[in-house]
């Protein structure tokens, strides 16, 4: 036993740490200049990043004329909306803005949390119903005058066109979901139909459509363009809606049905508090990035002639004063949508996290 | 569900009269074009401008005596008809060419012609080109598969002009090729020269030139069937002409004074021409007070974009804008 000497300390301990200039070359070494072929490749991409960026930096402080965006901020905002109604546009951010801070903080916060989650939950259902009647305002009346939706612009109409495809396609699409897998034929064979029918058309047809056939087809009849546009955009995310939901609702094990029906409980009871629930957590990233994809569609509805983010861009193009700006005008409204997109993502990682959904990897 | 709609396309198609409804409603609906350089477009303060724009007031400003009172339609080109003909619009005034099937497939009237547009050329300032027949031996860039490519090949072979056409793909093209002085002119419709050439880095270099090789007449137009409605915009029309041919403006329209018994007429001064159109005396005067004469229109819109006059002049300077007579 006393053969066996102790393992030489040497080795345990721990090698002193190269002075990080020495670190830096081995990492550069080791990733980027590994061989000559990929010597070769970080060569060149420098080059190309070198020049890109020098290229758009100089076009960014030099070439371009930035003031065309604070010049039309407002036009970016609400569009034409009537300058002198412009405060429920300021209620509407401010009410957003307080149930958004509440929100967040009740998301913080472990301990009273969850309950004041279950007091936010009506605000927010109500909000944009509530919003769309502030908007939109009371026919005949002095202080709130209706504002026709043609009037309507902006970021504000680019939001409410996404806020109400996102309700509205999120029930249409629960509800085609389980159409699709009723055991009623009338019932099932329409939902494919509809899913399948929206499906395998692009969405600039829909709109289309919904723009030109609905006045041809009930001629006399004005529907509002901007309601038309809502009803395509809403039909449509429904049908990948109800695709996503029915991917949540086969990867509930057939068991969970059984429990419930054991514990006496009836199918739609089954279906609202244990199949559902289970169902729409597992598929939670996937209807984000449906809301996402819907939130950068409603940009077509530009081509329609409605005055959206895109559509009052053109506008501010098409303005003499602010011609040949459109590489200014156009970069500032994708920086715009990209902001939302990225704050929905944003958002959605967070509740996955909040819902346990996260797995390490 | 059924009666609903029924009773919803009865209500809508009894109240037939435009001019009526326009009354009753307190304001003109009028589909524009929001993103035509110059034509239509919102303006930083939201306001709806532009050269089709004021034309849709100056109805508004007719009719219910506020050029303000316009509900703006923004219509695609395809979305032109279907608005027109099912009421969606009371009068379309978006750079429309008025065509026979137009008239006839659209059942919709064309009123005088507001803007003749036409395929015209743009060169180089330093050039010192003028005429077409300046442009014998030049390289013209012009789009492929276009009646401009047409038209450039039928008019300059017919004069006996030659030219070495470079034709390509997509607009935008046309106009990098020629901005990098790969061809000694471009040619296309003359209103999007006028816009293309506002994105040059030097727009003051290129001149385009008054000659015009084709016809694109574009006006407001109306539905079929109410004769009245027709009349109003007609001579809404012919009044923003007729103003500025005699040099009554929004400034002096207050001070004018004149001998001339049409002029007056015109002026609601003496007579009844505006009650004849179901309106009253005074619509000349708030059409100019509001918005302006042609000549006015045209350079708050179009005279910044370097558009000349050319066709557009009034017929007493060799143009074609001729008002009809107010008797």
């Amino acid at each position: 036993m006393a053969a066996t000497a102790p393992a030489p300390r040497a080795a345990v301990r721990v090698r002193p740490k190269d002075p990080w200039p020495r670190r830096t070359v081995d990492w550069l070494v080791k990733n980027l200049f590994s061989s000559w072929f990929n010597t070769l490749l970080t060569l060149v991409s420098l080059w190309v990043i070198y020049f890109t960026v020098t290229r758009v930096w100089r076009w960014a402080t030099e070439t371009a004329v930035w003031a065309v965006i604070p010049a039309n901020f407002q036009l970016f905002l609400v569009g034409v909306y009537p300058r002198d109604q412009l405060w429920r546009f300021h209620v509407i951010l401010g009410v957003f803005a307080v149930l958004t801070a509440l929100s967040v903080a009740a998301a913080l916060n472990r301990d009273f949390g969850r309950k004041a989650m279950r007091w936010l939950v009506t605000p927010w259902l109500l909000f944009l119903p509530g919003s769309m009647f502030l908007l939109w305002g009371l026919p005949g009346s002095e202080t709130l005058p209706h504002v026709q939706t043609s009037s309507w612009g902006g970021l504000t109409l680019t939001l409410v066109l996404a806020a109400v495809g996102i309700a509205g396609s999120l029930p249409i699409g629960i509800l085609l979901a389980l159409g699709r897998r009723s055991s009623l034929p009338v019932i099932s064979v329409f939902s494919t139909f509809f899913i399948e029918t929206v499906r395998g058309t692009p969405l600039v047809a829909i709109i289309f459509m919904a723009h030109l056939m609905v006045p041809i087809f009930l001629p006399g009849v004005t529907i509002d363009r901007v309601i038309r546009a809502m009803i395509g955009l809403t039909l449509f995310t429904s049908a990948y809606m109800a695709e996503n939901v029915r991917g949540g609702l086969q990867s509930i094990p057939k068991g969970q049905y059984e429990a419930a029906q054991a514990l006496g409980m009836s199918p739609a009871l089954t279906m609202i508090l244990v199949i559902l629930p289970q169902a729409l957590r597992s598929v939670l990233p996937s209807i984000v990035g449906q809301f996402i994809s819907l939130f950068k569609d409603t940009s077509l509805v530009a081509i329609i002639g409605l005055m959206d983010l895109l559509g009052i861009a053109r506008s501010i193009t098409a303005n003499p004063a602010w011609a040949g700006l459109q590489a200014e005008t156009f970069l500032f409204i994708a920086i715009i949508y990209w902001i939302f997109c990225f704050a929905l993502s944003y958002g959605s990682r967070r509740l996955e996290r909040m819902l346990g959904l996260e797995r390490p990897s | 569900m059924l009666v609903l709609v029924l009773l919803l396309i009865m209500s809508a198609v009894s109240s037939a009269q435009t001019l009526d409804r326009v009354r009753e409603r307190g304001r003109l609906i009028c589909g524009a074009n929001n993103a035509l350089l110059g034509f239509g477009y919102v303006d930083s303060d939201g306001n709806w401008s532009g050269f089709d724009v004021d034309f849709c007031r100056a109805i508004a400003a007719a009719v219910l005596g506020d050029a303000n009172a316009v509900e703006f339609v923004a219509l695609s080109a395809a979305a032109r008809q279907p608005a027109l003909q099912t009421g969606e619009v009371d009068v379309l005034i978006r750079n429309t060419t008025a065509t026979l099937i137009r008239e006839t497939d659209w059942t919709a009237n064309f009123v005088p012609t507001t803007f003749y547009d036409g395929q015209g050329f743009m060169t180089r300032k330093e050039y010192g080109i003028e005429t077409l027949e300046d442009l014998a031996g030049a390289t013209i860039c012009v789009t492929k598969g276009t009646t401009t490519e047409l038209n450039l090949a039928d008019v300059l072979r017919a004069r006996g002009i030659p030219f070495t056409p470079i034709v390509q793909e997509d607009a935008n093209t046309v106009y990098d090729s020629y901005e990098q002085g790969r061809c000694d002119a471009v040619t296309s419709d003359k209103s999007q020269l006028a816009g293309m050439r506002a994105l040059f880095a030097n727009p003051d270099d290129h001149v385009i030139l008054e000659p015009t090789i084709s016809k694109e007449p574009l006006g407001p137009a109306v539905r079929h069937g109410d004769d009245q409605w027709f009349d109003i915009v007609s001579w809404v029309v012919n009044a923003v002409f007729y103003a500025e041919e005699v040099g009554i403006t929004s400034e002096n329209i207050d001070t004018y004074t004149t001998d001339n018994p049409e002029i007056q007429r015109f002026l609601g001064l003496q007579g009844d021409l505006g009650e004849k159109l179901g309106l009253d005396n005074q619509w000349v005067y708030r059409i100019i007070k509001q918005v302006g004469n042609y000549g006015e229109i045209w350079d708050r819109n179009l005279a910044q974009l370097g558009i000349p006059r050319g066709l557009n002049a009034q017929w007493t300077d060799g143009g074609l804008i001729y008002a009809r007579p107010f008797r």
